[in-house]
């Protein structure tokens, strides 16, 4: 059984007149079934309003699911007497860093996550100390947490994250807000997260290249998964991304353009490396 | 016709231990009708510099020009300044307050004195040039996407008729295609109505797509001012300084390095394409 599964998971809300009389309902997410592996990288892309966010907060059991289930480390998400075991698997970083830092000293902040399970003080300093070192912040353990650059906020989040020791890290464009340096940075740490603490990874993002690295990829549109695949299978697809306001990497489309053209380079260019090398061969071949 | 900096200087709470210079020695000409990018990493800058162009925030020392008035002189009409030169923050969604979308969008034009019937088609136009479809006029603002609130944010700041419009990240959160189709409209503007528009954005792949002149901010201080491929060619100091270039920059210095024959000045991917056909078929 997968680390997060979901069986026909279905999200529906009311919507409110004026007055507040219910006008409808809303589907935000319809019978997404899906199965995350243990330790993968899943990253998920969609338009806004598409229902990736909403599916994200199922996933720490911040929304429930209307109808069909969620089990996240093979907890239910609607039985309440497992709320604290889903929210100790899975833990969330969200887009803006000045909301979700509460302490006024780095490691203080780091310690809160471990502090609220229980965790014995000893334990606690120890764990602060191994995320910060995870993350690459140490060295910041001691700052004020609003003298730091978005990319090092972000990371200090993580940290927070990560302190709590979960099986799963649900991050929900952690790097919309930040400039190109910190979002290199952000990504970089999700990177060696995955190599060195084993965590599954769910990204979700609206910059493409940001997902190239993950071993799965879903597209989402009017709450349905309606693709699924490795990046290269997703991003060789360009005129379907497009349909669901999507888009590819920079170096995916100019390989796309130059086939286009008429060169022979190859499908499901994901990387500069590859476009160059690609290129290099085709210039021998003359 | 023309905003200038000459020596802006800002400073944050001087005399206290929290004292930054937030600005140091900025000048520069920006003349109607530009389409300027301003790039930097967080903190460099760049908002507390656009804050100074409606006056919102005063240098320290320096002057500024707006139209060759300094905005700083005694008797300075304030009010007149921020008509002319719309600022949207970012995330200017969040400060949708009203009822409904064409009500929201008339706040700007009501505060600058018109009669309801002018604020009415001042709205309609703007919320017409951003691309909003009429039918959603009477919906509550709140109940929009991310994408349409946005639109309705910054048709807000159009409805007042800026000569300058300054956009402080417009598209932070949205999907690519609500990225283009914002950018898409602003460019239209400027070019269909002179209108000059400063963009700061933290994407240097539409940077070099929509702007004819980059301002790269460094630790307060203005580090480049020039063409995008001018700015762009120094992409390792850019590098340096939390920034980066283009992808396909890095393709064409990739494929020069290599030894394959291409200029390495391409920074859209139009640009990148015809250059590498071109090395095929010499």
């Amino acid at each position: 059984m997968g680390i997060i599964q979901t069986d026909k998971l279905t999200f529906e809300y009311a919507k409110h007149d004026e007055e507040g009389n219910v006008i409808g309902m809303n589907r935000a997410i319809d019978e997404v079934t899906l199965d995350i592996e243990p330790g993968s990288f899943v990253a998920i892309l969609g338009h806004n309003g598409s229902g990736k966010s909403t599916l994200a907060k199922h996933i720490n059991a911040i929304l429930v699911p209307t109808e069909g289930s969620m089990w996240v480390n093979g907890c239910d998400t609607k039985d309440p007497n497992e709320l604290w075991n889903v929210r100790q698997s899975a833990g969330m970083v969200f887009q803006n860093p000045d909301n979700q830092i509460i302490g006024t000293v780095v490691e203080e902040d780091v310690g809160f996550g471990p502090e609220n399970l229980g965790v014995p003080t000893e334990d606690i300093w120890k764990r602060v100390e191994d995320s910060l070192k995870a993350v690459g912040m140490l060295e910041y353990r001691f700052h004020s947490p609003n003298k730091l650059s978005g990319g090092q906020k972000q990371r200090v989040a993580i940290a927070g994250v990560i302190a709590m020791h979960p099986k799963c890290i649900v991050l929900d464009e952690p790097t919309a807000m930040l400039d190109p340096n910190g979002r290199k940075e952000v990504l970089r740490t999700v990177q060696e997260l995955r190599k060195q603490e084993k965590v599954t990874v769910v990204l979700i993002t609206h910059y493409m290249e940001e997902v190239i690295d993950a071993d799965l990829v879903f597209v989402m549109d009017e709450g349905h998964v309606v693709m699924e695949g490795t990046p290269r299978a997703i991003f060789t697809q360009v005129d379907e991304l497009k349909k669901y306001r999507l888009d590819v990497p920079q170096v995916t489309m100019l390989a796309d353009e130059l086939q286009k053209r008429g060169l022979a380079v190859p499908d499901g260019i994901l990387r500069t490396e590859e476009l160059v090398e690609a290129l290099c061969q085709l210039k021998q071949n003359i | 016709m023309s905003i200038k900096a000459e020596h802006l200087n800002y400073i944050y709470s001087p005399g206290t231990a929290y004292e930054k210079q937030a600005l140091k020695d900025v000048s520069f000409e920006i003349l109607q009708g530009q389409f300027v990018g301003i790039i930097g990493h967080t903190g460099s800058g760049k908002s507390t510099l656009i804050q100074h162009l409606n006056g919102l925030t005063l240098a320290t020392s320096g002057s500024l020009f707006y139209e060759g008035k300094n905005i700083y002189d005694e008797g300075c009409d304030m009010k007149a300044l921020r008509s002319q030169v719309g600022l949207v923050f970012q995330y200017p969604e969040h400060q949708l307050f009203e009822v409904d979308v064409l009500t929201d969008v008339c706040f700007g034009p009501k505060n600058q004195g018109l009669t309801p019937d002018e604020c009415e088609k001042r709205a309609k136009e703007a919320l017409e040039l951003v691309g909003f479809p009429e039918k959603y006029y009477k919906q509550s603002p709140f109940d929009l996407s991310g994408g349409q609130k946005r639109r309705v944010a910054i048709a807000g700041v159009l409805a007042m008729q800026p000569k300058v419009l300054v956009l402080d990240e417009p598209t932070a959160g949205l999907d690519p295609k609500g990225r283009d189709e914002i950018l898409d409209q602003v460019a239209y503007l400027q070019k269909e109505t002179g209108m000059t528009v400063i963009l700061v954005s933290h994407s240097m792949e539409d940077i070099a797509k929509y702007v004819n002149r980059i301002m790269v901010m460094n630790h307060g201080e203005k580090l480049y001012d020039g063409t995008p491929k001018e700015v762009f060619a120094h992409y390792k100091e850019l590098e340096s300084v939390g920034l980066a270039a283009p992808q396909v920059t890095y393709i064409m210095n990739a494929l020069a390095d290599r030894k394959i024959e291409v200029k390495t000045d391409a920074i859209t991917i139009e640009e990148a394409a015809d250059e590498i056909m071109r090395s095929f078929h010499d």
